[in-house]
This record gives structure tokens, C-alpha cells and sequence, in this order.
């Protein structure tokens, strides 16, 4: 209790917060690294979930690719990326974190468009839609509550997963910690549990941000029936 | 096997000379000779501790998963409980834990490994029980099984399936969660990776960690889907 009560004096001082690698930076960088690799993680894990599930195939594909991930040790990626052409700095963190979070983007994404009723894509079809406008028209209106689930868990883990970042020197929230770490845990113990402490809140507004946009893009009609669907599938790195 | 394909380990620089040169190779036999005993040292402490984790959460999952059967009302808050710990990240739970244990000791790690493979254990231990048809429920009950029997007999053995899921997720994930306790020296193959990025970007140590990691995982997941196998012979029996 005495470290946490020390936490909170630290998270009191408005030096720690603006000073050069303060948490208002540090906070900067977490939220531009985080922001990065859930757009390239949607910008690959969507369409070519999409895609799967519109053609109906490549179920067993998408589970093993989630299942390795799983194996992955997020920090094998984040030292192998800079060492690769990518160079170091942000963009093979960026590129790791983007890895982790295209299975629950593309999973979601394959769910919702094969949970489309087969029915109602036979009625598209009878009323003369094509293919192209079954898809646009009929199963990704559908599928919306879907896509924003994946959202929300691969958000939330990268934003978790950010905090790794530190092991490479990325930057993030993670540096405060790691910090801390450096300066022994008895004279960095409350920047420790600060720091902890502050990533823990950021987690858990993100979660909650994207509960609210979740709930927002489902229709009233389905909300109660998904209302007890497990979240995500695998603590964050 | 494609999960090599994130990294050229299989192809040109694998042939190329490691011991002389000041070349930086990817991967390096005469590095793996040269450490086996460090490697080996390794691989035991993280499989080790992968093992403590895992089944000291089972022991504790188990009968919450039960409990939360049993008494519906609970069902709500512990998986509700189950999604907030989720979003923690886990370098943050270390932080938490690290000052309040100490960091002489791999305890910090354990109880963080524990708290994550806790959570997949119930989720899925709950979901298996809460699959047990009604009508076989109540052709336990009608043979006169009591409440635990019910449970012994019947409704467990047919959770077992969900339950073997729950941890084979479980120990796949720990495996790889492991590396964050390298965070203050406890990663096991964590270390490894993290020594060789520090220890002037040594490329062959850190491949031969994450492949050991990886390799770790998969082993420990086909051992786990053997002994699944062999717990339901039933499930195997309809398949075929």
C-alpha cells in the first residue's frame, strides 16, 4: 500500500506528466503507435476476411493463422523487425503490433459474413442482385456488429501490447515503466506502479470507447442475442 | 511450415559460414553448440515455469468454473471479471506485481501467468459445463446421482472437451507470455531475445530463442490435443 500511495504522489506531480518523456508524450507516442497498427492490421485483416467469408472458404486457413499468432511471443517480432530492412525506430513496432492485430480483425470479419442467414443472401440473389451487390448491399450491413467486435479487441490489445514497445526502445507507456524498472525498485517503485496504474486506466477507456461505438453500430434487433459473446480469445501480449 | 515465413531463417544466410567472419547471421549451429547449456538451462525454466502456472491455474479454475455453474447468479460477474482483467496488459500487471514480490524470484511472473491462464480456463471449463444437455442432467439425476456425483461422473467428463480447449489455449499463450517476464530477468527464453537484442543486435540468439519458443508452443499444444484425445475416447469413437 505504501508504493501505491507513493504512485499516486508521483502521478500528483505535473512535472512527471510535461517533462521531456513525461506520460503526455509518452502517451503521444502510445496513442500514434497504437492508431498505426490497428489501420494497417484493418486495412489487411478486413478485406481479406471479407473476402473468405463472402467466398465461403478458408475457415481452417484463418484459425491456424490466429492459433500461431497465438505462439508468436510478441516480443520475437518486436527484436526481429528492426534488424530487418525496416530499420529501427517506430515503424517495425508499428509493423509488429499490426500482426497481432489482424486474427481478431479477420476472424470477425470471416464470422460475421458467414453468420449472414443463407436465406436472406438467397433472396438478394432471387431479387437479381449480383454478387459484387450481395456483398455491398445485403452481408456487410449485416456484418457491421461483427467488423466492430473485431475492432474493439484488436484495438484493445494493441493498445496493451504498445507497452512491449519499450523492450526496443520504441517508445509508448511501456518507457515509463521500464524506467522505473531501471531505477531499482526502491527508488523507482512509485514510477513503476504509476506507471502500471496509468496504462491500466488507458486500457480500460479504450475497452470501454469502443463497447460504446460497438453498441452504437448494432441494430437494437441484434444486440440482446450478442450481448453474452466472449471478447477476446487471448490475453495481450 | 509457414509460421517460419516472417523471417528468412530458412533461406540463403542458414547456409552461409558462422564461425569465422565478422558476418551477423541469422541462424547459427556453431552458436547453438556453443550455448547449448545456456539454451538448455533456458528452455527448462520457461517450460518449467509454464507448467507451474498453467496447472496451479487449473487447480484454482476448476472449482470457480464449478462454482459459477452452480450458482448462476455468479455466472455474470466472473466472466464480466474475466473481460476487464483481459484489457491489462501484461508488462502493467508485471509493474504491479514486481514491487509488491520482489525480483529475486520468478513469483511476480507466476502470479501474472496465473491471473491470464486463469481467466481462458474458467471462460472455457464454464462454457464446456454449461453445454451439458438439460436431458442428460436429468437422466443423472433420475439414476440417483447426487450433486457431486452428477458432477464426477457425468457433467465433467462431458465439459472435458471445452476444458482441453481452455488449456491448450492457455498453455500456448503462457508459453509466449513468459518472454514479458524478461522485463526483470525472468523470461526464460525471453531473456535470450532480449540479450541478444542488447547484446549488440546478435541475430542468431535471438532467432534460436523465438524458434525454440515457438517450438516450445507447439509441442506442448500436440502433447495437450494427445492426452485430450485419449481422455474422450468417445468423441473420437463418432468421428469415425
Amino acid at each position: 500500500m505504501n508504493t501505491l500511495s507513493e504512485a499516486i504522489t508521483w502521478l500528483n506531480d505535473p512535472l512527471n506528466w510535461t517533462n521531456p518523456g513525461g506520460l503526455l508524450e509518452r502517451l503521444g507516442e502510445h496513442l500514434q503507435i497504437s492508431f498505426w497498427a490497428v489501420l494497417i492490421g484493418c486495412l489487411i485483416g478486413w478485406p481479406v476476411g471479407i473476402w473468405l467469408g463472402h467466398r465461403g472458404r478458408g475457415g481452417a486457413g484463418v484459425i491456424t493463422f490466429a492459433n500461431l499468432t497465438l505462439a508468436l511471443p510478441t516480443l520475437a517480432l518486436l527484436t526481429i523487425l528492426p534488424l530487418t530492412p525496416l530499420g529501427f525506430g517506430k515503424p517495425p513496432v508499428v509493423v509488429a503490433l499490426a500482426v497481432f492485430a489482424i486474427p481478431p480483425l479477420l476472424s470477425n470479419a470471416y464470422t460475421g459474413l458467414r453468420s449472414v442467414d443463407p436465406e436472406v443472401r438467397e433472396a438478394a440473389k432471387g431479387m437479381g442482385l449480383s454478387g459484387s451487390q450481395v456483398l455491398w448491399r445485403v452481408e456487410l450491413p449485416l456484418a457491421v456488429p461483427y467488423l466492430a467486435a473485431g475492432l474493439r479487441t484488436a484495438a484493445v490489445q494493441v493498445v496493451a501490447t504498445t507497452t512491449l514497445a519499450t523492450f526496443v526502445n520504441g517508445g509508448g507507456l511501456g518507457e515509463i515503466i521500464s524506467a522505473g524498472f531501471g531505477l531499482g525498485i526502491s527508488v523507482g517503485g512509485n514510477q513503476i506502479v504509476a506507471g502500471g496504474i496509468f496504462v491500466v486506466l488507458l486500457a480500460l477507456a479504450v475497452e470501454g470507447l469502443l463497447a460504446l461505438v460497438q453498441r452504437l453500430v448494432t441494430p437494437r434487433a441484434l444486440r440482446a442475442a450478442r450481448r453474452r459473446r466472449p471478447t477476446a480469445a487471448a490475453p495481450a501480449g | 511450415m509457414s509460421f517460419l515465413s516472417w523471417d528468412p531463417v530458412g533461406v540463403g544466410p542458414l547456409a552461409a559460414p558462422a564461425d569465422d567472419g565478422p558476418g551477423n547471421p541469422w541462424f547459427s549451429w556453431q552458436y547453438v553448440r556453443d550455448n547449448a547449456g545456456a539454451l538448455g538451462d533456458a528452455l527448462e525454466f520457461h517450460a518449467g515455469l509454464t507448467a507451474r502456472a498453467v496447472l496451479l491455474a487449473l487447480v484454482v479454475a476448476l472449482p470457480l468454473a464449478v462454482l459459477a455453474y452452480w450458482i448462476k447468479p455468479l455466472t455474470g460477474p466472473i466472466l464480466a471479471l474475466s473481460g476487464v482483467l483481459y484489457t491489462i496488459p501484461s508488462l502493467a500487471l508485471l509493474a504491479l506485481l514486481a514491487p509488491a514480490v520482489g525480483t529475486t524470484t520468478d513469483t511476480s511472473v507466476l502470479i501474472a501467468l496465473v491471473l491470464y491462464a486463469l481467466l481462458v480456463l474458467v471462460r472455457n471449463a464454464l462454457t464446456g459445463l454449461t453445454q451439458v444437455p438439460d436431458e442428460v442432467r436429468d437422466a443423472a439425476t433420475g439414476m440417483g446421482y447426487g450433486r457431486f456425483g452428477r458432477l464426477l461422473r457425468v457433467e465433467l467428463p462431458l465439459a472435458l472437451p471445452g476444458i482441453m480447449t481452455g488449456l491448450r489455449l492457455a498453455t500456448v499463450s503462457t508459453v509466449a507470455l513468459v518472454t514479458v517476464g524478461s522485463l526483470i530477468g525472468q523470461g526464460g527464453l525471453g531473456d535470450l531475445i532480449l540479450g541478444g537484442f542488447r547484446n549488440n543486435f546478435y541475430k542468431a540468439e535471438i532467432v534460436t530463442g523465438s524458434v525454440l519458443c515457438l517450438a516450445l508452443a507447439l509441442v506442448l499444444d500436440l502433447l495437450l490435443a494427445g492426452v485430450g484425445r485419449l481422455l474422450t475416447p468417445w468423441a473420437r469413437r463418432r468421428a469415425s
